[in-house]
């Protein structure tokens, strides 16, 4: 990869806390963190982001927990993990000790379990390691559905009103959106009425494979979250939706970490033009490990290319270039 | 023209774009060799590969894996690795079409290999299809240690065999077994397996193939109080352990369950440590004492 033509200001500010790049790994898409260490230097993002925490181990789905769509795939993970305790002692205890800069996710079962996982967070020793918390409510991998609190106001609201609580000054909170509601600008305003620093957007969306040969559901769960570049355009409108929402002061103005189907620096610069302050790679990692990183090359000399010196200035740009 | 994307020091796995330099029929299989500079010096028997299908604007995203037939560390072409696919779906149509001079992305080596015995025990390598692909380079390695080696290949019909001259080759015996009887003895590697144990007073039985069969290999060396020592065969995203997809229901040393990765813990499992019960008709389900298992509903 060749060094861009003139360089190009890439740090960005999340809600206060300034990543030198605005490269990030996608929830769940990364384990956490030694695995994708053996192929990119994960110091060098601007953060790790961690699978979801929870307050107790989860064993997540039986299998099949995956099957690959036309440019996407589905999974049914249901947030496995080896509960708060353990994420502390070895995985945010190993991205302290590397010096990676790290979003942790959490997830709950109720809103106070959100708030107890933040606390175990921000209490530990490991504490000075974390860059934000992104706050997951919008994983559809959870055995009862009415669980999805980004799809209801009321249980958004609380989570991060709870969440909120047990987060320190300065520690910026991200709320992690689902596209599957009717106006996600509605839950991003409420999100943001409860306190939320910033929005990741977006989760991934449900869906279903069939088995053609067995004429059952392929995965053992039935439903998945897609995820992969079929759902870039989905991130895309969500993005551009709550920015616009935001320009126009409809809503408050917060930084917006744009996921969803960035496989390359082309599909990173169209979520950062529609309003995407930094960029988290997600399914592309499991086709490229190193897409963390190369993406951001990309991105860089695409800018540069342009005739920008600072990231920063594309941020939103396509709203600004748009005469309707 | 072959490029290294990722080798961290140390990392004990490389991510390359690699050269195919051969592509030729074995059977129902194809057998390709990639060169793979760096891979070769790092990988066991019972390690795999994941390629990808297509450069990085196909549809399929997801990584196909394969174990490894055979690595040759220094050749004419540097260090090469070879293995065998079978075209089921669309992505190994395509990676069975690849030609001499074209590319593909290959990471490895991947995952856990077979563990070797310290004594020169009798061993007995059973295959399924092209599940037999790293049986041979193993069997080499056995051998080196003065272990004797029984090699048994199975298959559904003659075509469906991988390997039957080179395990003449490299085994003190071999026994072939075809669903049809098209070929060797009619019926399942299952069936003539107990008798080979008894026959050569094996330690221990090694399997790659499907799950049906190395779950009946696993119980067949319980019965007869030795180790079985499997590379079980899920479906992977990434190979690399960050999806978390390939999962199975494992028990560690202390009986404790829980749902590992098959790509970092195995693909090698001990049989005995495999919850085989937990698998039926293409799902697996979560026991019920799995560490982190869902409460059942009250």
């Amino acid at each position: 990869m060749s060094a861009p033509t003139h360089s190009v200001d890439m740090s960005v500010d999340i809600a206060g806390v300034r990543l030198p790049s605005p490269m990030m790994t996608a929830s769940g898409c990364a384990a956490n963190g030694r695995e994708l260490n053996r192929f990119i230097d994960i110091t060098t993002l601007g953060a790790f982001v961690t699978k979801s925490v929870k307050l107790d181990p989860v064993s997540g789905r039986g299998t099949p927990r995956m099957a690959e769509t036309p440019s996407g795939m589905l999974n049914s993970i249901g947030l496995q993990g080896p509960g708060v305790s353990a994420f502390v002692e070895k995985d945010l205890a190993w991205l302290h000790s590397i010096g990676a800069r790290v979003v942790v996710s959490i997830a709950g079962n109720t809103a106070s379990e959100f708030a107890r996982v933040a606390r175990a967070i921000v209490r530990s020793r490991y504490a000075d390691a974390v860059a934000a918390i992104e706050v997951n409510i919008s994983c559809p991998n959870v055995a009862n559905r009415g669980l999805v609190f980004a799809c209801d106001p009321a249980g958004a609201h609380k989570v991060l009103t709870l969440v909120r609580e047990e987060v320190p000054r300065g520690l910026p909170m991200l709320a992690k959106l689902s596209p599957d509601v009717t106006d996600i600008v509605g839950i991003a305003e409420v999100v943001l009425k409860a306190g939320a620093h910033g929005l990741t957007m977006i989760n991934t969306t449900l869906g279903v494979a069939i088995d053609t040969d067995r004429l059952r559901p392929h995965l053992a769960a039935a439903t998945g979250g897609l995820s992969g570049p079929a759902i870039r355009p989905m991130a895309v409108r969500a993005i551009w939706q709550v920015a616009g929402a935001m320009r126009e002061g409809r809503i408050r103005t917060v930084p917006i970490v744009g996921v969803g189907g960035v496989r390359h620096g082309t599909d990173a610069l169209e979520l950062v033009a529609a309003g995407a302050t930094a960029i988290q790679v997600g399914t592309a990692a499991f086709n490229d490990p190193s897409a963390p990183h190369r993406v951001g090359v990309e991105l860089e000399q695409l800018v540069a290319d342009r005739g920008f010196g600072r990231l920063a200035d594309v941020v939103g740009i396509a709203h600004e270039r748009f005469t309707a | 023209m072959t490029r290294t994307i990722a080798a961290r020091e140390g990392a004990g796995v490389v991510q390359v774009e690699a050269e195919v330099i051969g592509n030729v029929a074995a059977g129902g299989y194809r057998h390709l060799t990639l060169v793979t500079p760096g891979l070769a010096e790092l990988a066991r028997p019972g390690q795999f590969v994941a390629l990808s299908v297509g450069d990085g604007t196909s549809s399929m995203l997801l990584r196909r894996s394969f174990s490894i037939h055979k690595v040759s560390p220094a050749g004419t072409y540097g260090g090469t690795t070879e293995i065998v696919v079978a075209a089921h779906g669309e992505g190994t149509r395509i990676l069975t079409a690849l030609e001499p001079g074209e590319n593909v992305g290959v990471i490895g080596p991947l995952g856990r290999g077979f563990p070797l015995p310290s004594q020169p025990v009798p061993c007995i390598l059973v295959g399924g299809g092209y599940g037999s692909a790293p049986l041979f380079w193993l069997a080499e390695q056995l051998r080196e240690r003065g272990c004797a080696v029984e090699i048994v290949l199975g298959a559904a019909s003659a075509d469906r065999l991988f390997g039957v001259v080179e395990a003449r080759r490299v085994g003190d015996g071999v026994t072939v077994t075809t669903d049809d009887g098209s070929v060797g003895t009619r019926g399942w590697v299952s069936d003539v397996v107990p008798e080979l144990i008894e026959r050569s007073g094996a330690a221990v039985v090694y399997g790659c193939g499907p799950m049906g069969m190395l779950s009946s290999l696993s119980a067949i060396a319980d019965e007869h109080g030795i180790v079985a020592q499997v590379a079980v065969e899920e479906a992977m995203a990434c190979g690399v352990g960050i999806c978390m997809t390939c999962v199975m229901p494992v028990r560690d040393e202390s009986g404790t369950t829980s749902m590992v990765r098959s790509c970092l813990d195995g693909p090698v499992f001990r049989g005995d440590r495999v919850r085989w019960e937990a698998f039926d008709d293409g799902y697996c389900r979560v026991p019920e004492d799995t560490v982190g298992a869902p409460k059942a509903v009250r």
